[in-house]
């Protein structure tokens, strides 16, 4: 997958590039985490890190202030991201229908730990505690691949970039309210899930979820 | 200061993700604060919520392919020779 170059883009000055070059060199693990978490495949996550760079490199003489340039890559990596989505649209493995805006009426939220505390074994166990111990990374990141594009990558860049609202807002180009929502939701579904998989595993007992409750 | 507004278990919990995403202002993580250090439940949740954000960011991390690497350092290469 290859991003055009634009022909004979504005140079940037020397000082720019090597401010780029090092900031870019500082945040790479993080542009490929979530790159990882947004195309859920390793070479798919390469090819959108090396896009997004090549727009950032294409653009970086439009860049307004320095401190925001960490908000203004991630705000091209997603972008990047949709659109090489948009693109796929005629491939009909690739299930873009979650891209759209997921904002409409809640539905009520899940919280694990409404689940596993339990007051009265205060002083023989710690349930939530045992949980969590016994959650593999694995089950993390599925919990996190299985959300929709449009929660996952405010999950994404709150819980494991710990971008603020504000952050996460400039660099998705939404409202902080529709984060806050998007974060909530967000949360929810991933708590669902990571309990779905849990009655999967045993780890918590109780039948395993039917596909009518997921 | 002001004196801080006593919360119940609702409001606190409501408030619980944002106090620990640190969006909360000063006066509401303060309310936040104090209920915590008077309600064991809702202090086990706060611990909760905490260690599963944690989790969520070490099982988050990355560590990039030298692949990657090569191709990003080959870029600016090429950038820097323009």
């Amino acid at each position: 997958m290859t991003v055009p170059m634009t022909e004979n883009p504005p140079q940037p000055d020397p000082d720019l590039r090597a401010f780029c070059e090092q900031e870019i060199a500082a945040m790479l693990d993080r542009l490929y985490a979530a790159a990882l978490r947004l195309t859920k495949g390793r070479c798919d996550a390469e090819d959108l890190v090396a896009d997004t760079i090549v727009k950032v490199l294409d653009n970086l003489h439009s860049l307004q202030d320095r401190a925001s340039f960490r908000g203004w890559v991630f705000r091209i990596l997603h972008n990047t991201f949709i659109s090489n989505c948009r693109t796929r649209l005629a491939r009909p493995e690739d299930n873009v229908s979650s891209l759209h805006t997921p904002e409409g009426e809640a539905p009520e939220q899940f919280w694990l730990f409404d689940r596993l505390h339990q007051p009265f074994l205060l002083w023989w166990g710690n349930q939530e505690q045992e949980f969590l111990d016994r959650l593999m990374a694995e089950d993390m990141v599925r919990a996190i691949d299985a959300l929709p594009d449009a929660f996952r990558m405010v999950v994404v860049l709150a819980d494991i970039e710990g971008f603020s609202y504000r952050e996460i807002a400039d660099a998705l180009e939404l409202e902080v309210g529709t984060v806050r929502s998007r974060l909530s939701r967000g949360r929810s579904l991933l708590q669902k899930a990571l309990w779905d998989y849990a009655r999967e595993t045993g780890i918590v007992s109780g039948p395993a979820p039917s596909r009518d409750e997921r | 200061m002001s004196k801080i507004r006593q919360i119940g278990c609702e409001e606190a919990l409501k408030q619980l993700l944002e106090y620990l995403d640190q969006e909360l202002g000063e006066q509401h993580s303060h309310e936040v604060d104090q209920h915590l250090s008077t309600c064991r439940s809702c202090y086990s949740r706060m611990e909760f919520e905490k260690r599963l954000k944690q989790r969520l960011q070490d099982a988050g991390r990355q560590e990039v392919p030298d692949t990657l690497k090569d191709r990003i350092n080959r870029l600016f290469a090429e950038q820097n020779k323009n």
